[in-house]
């Protein structure tokens, strides 16, 4: 099971009022988070990564186990701690705009 | 008795401001969307619980959201704006080519006769079609297929479909109105189209009556004679008898031909409303005083109306969605602002009242009148 918490305006869209809880199968990396993210809550699709290259989108980020993971690989494994369970991956919007 | 609802979009959500026929005493609900962007909503003149919402913010990008209720439950529906085929370059700000990027829906447009169909005029400039109520989107390609698309460039607020006319005697003619290439017209329903901007002339340009480039901030129609519209275009407000094959102005005695709004009473066809703003830099009302304008001659002659609007110290700005009128007798006329204020006209622009004033900057205000 991989807990997932959302910034709260993409919260509010989903209709959750905590982090969710996925269950993946197979490697446990960003993009099989956000695929089956997406497929759970299909209004998110295209908020967090563009609809078409797939991409993060710019004013988000990835963290987890206090690292920022924004920048790793989609296909590459996430931590031990998100895959188990134990430590939650974090979609945060970042500090810009207003 | 009947009645109307204003529907608001903002910086900051959406709000519904609904009244009886009288117009004098308001409910308003909202925000809804608290903290998105709610660049335009309108409801679908078929069917008038049906509405449709554009929601938009740098973070998480573009969602649209439908309600078959009058606003008052809303569901996110497809929000995946793909361009046709390879989508290739437009000019950017420089003169140098730039990918065309989706970044948000200006305006949505609800067909005539189907509460399902809805178009939607997007940033980067190209107008999309749903059918089923906004479950899909496809692109009616022919526009950005026009052999000028490669050299249109973005207005200041970037390279926007803005306006969508729908010809109420003719269902397969469209207008519809772009920053900064000008305004197009299809004749059959969206898959060939023609600029129409002869008689438009722009300084910015180096051709100054060129076939595209024009920045054209907004165009309206009364729906009893389609083939004249009028215009609020960067500078100078414009007229076309015949369907935009030519165009003249009717800036006559206004203060400042500069603005973005226009709009025309809904029973008199030759009384239109613009708000002059002072110029391109300084993007409010001229001396401080926030006055429409109204033409009882169809442009040329008008007239400020200024009662009930503040006449000292008002620096705010009214932006090219942000005005419309309902269908009620006596004619009344709506504006938001930059500063947060929705006005109402009850008696066609005589007089005039605030229905909120603290909202976010107002970027879109639409009326339905209700039975």
């Amino acid at each position: 099971m991989i807990r997932v918490v959302l910034p709260p305006h993409l919260r509010t869209l989903a209709r959750v009022t905590k982090e969710v809880t996925l269950e993946i199968e197979g490697p446990v990396t960003q993009r099989a988070v956000l695929n089956v993210l997406e497929a759970s809550y299909p209004m998110l699709t295209g908020t967090i990564r563009d609809h078409i290259t797939q991409e993060r989108r710019p004013f988000l980020r990835f963290f987890a186990c206090e690292q920022d993971l924004s920048h790793e690989s989609p296909d590459a494994p996430l931590p031990e701690e998100v895959a188990s369970g134990a430590e939650p991956f974090l979609i945060v919007g970042a500090i810009a705009g207003g | 008795m009947s009645g109307v609802r204003v529907l608001v979009g903002t910086r900051k959500g959406a709000f519904v401001l609904t009244s009886d026929g009288k117009r004098e005493k308001w409910d308003v609900s909202g925000p809804h969307f608290g903290g998105w962007e709610i660049y335009h909503l309108k409801g679908s003149p078929v069917d008038p619980n049906r509405l449709y919402a554009s929601q938009s913010t740098g973070w998480f990008g573009q969602i649209l959201q439908r309600s078959d209720d009058g606003g008052q439950t809303w569901e996110p529906v497809d929000n995946k704006f793909e361009y046709d085929g390879v989508p290739g370059t437009h000019q950017w700000y420089d003169g140098t080519p730039h990918p065309w990027e989706f970044k948000r829906v200006w305006h949505l447009e609800p067909s005539l006769s189907d509460p399902d169909t809805v178009y939607a005029g997007v940033e980067d400039a190209a107008m999309f079609r749903s059918t089923d109520g906004g479950r899909s989107w496809q692109e009616l390609a022919g526009l950005r297929g026009h052999g000028s698309g490669p050299n249109w460039q973005p207005g200041a607020g970037g390279l926007c479909l803005h306006t969508i006319l729908l010809d109420p005697s003719n269902p397969e003619r469209i207008f519809i109105a772009i920053s900064a290439a000008g305004v197009f017209r299809t004749d059959d329903a969206g898959k060939t189209w023609q600029p129409i901007n002869r008689g438009l002339r722009s300084e910015f340009l180096p051709d100054q009556d060129a076939e595209v480039g024009h920045c054209v901030h907004r165009i309206a129609m009364h729906r009893s004679r389609p083939n004249v519209l009028f215009m609020q275009k960067h500078w100078n407000v414009m007229r076309t008898d015949d369907a935009g094959e030519s165009w003249h102005e009717v800036s006559g005695n206004l203060p400042t031909d500069f603005g973005f709004v226009i709009d025309v009473h809904a029973h008199e066809p030759e009384t239109i409303y613009v708000l002059p703003i002072k110029s391109d830099s300084e993007h409010y009302p001229p001396d401080g005083k926030l006055r429409v304008y109204r033409s009882r001659t169809g442009g040329n002659e008008w007239e400020a109306l200024t009662n009930g609007l503040p006449q000292s110290d008002c620096y705010v700005n009214v932006l090219r969605d942000a005005m419309s009128v309902d269908s009620l007798d006596p004619c009344g006329v709506y504006f938001g602002t930059t500063g947060g204020q929705v006005y109402c006209s009850a008696d066609a622009g005589d007089s005039w009242n605030p229905i909120v004033r603290d909202l976010p900057p107002v970027l879109s205000v639409e009326v339905q009148t209700l039975p």
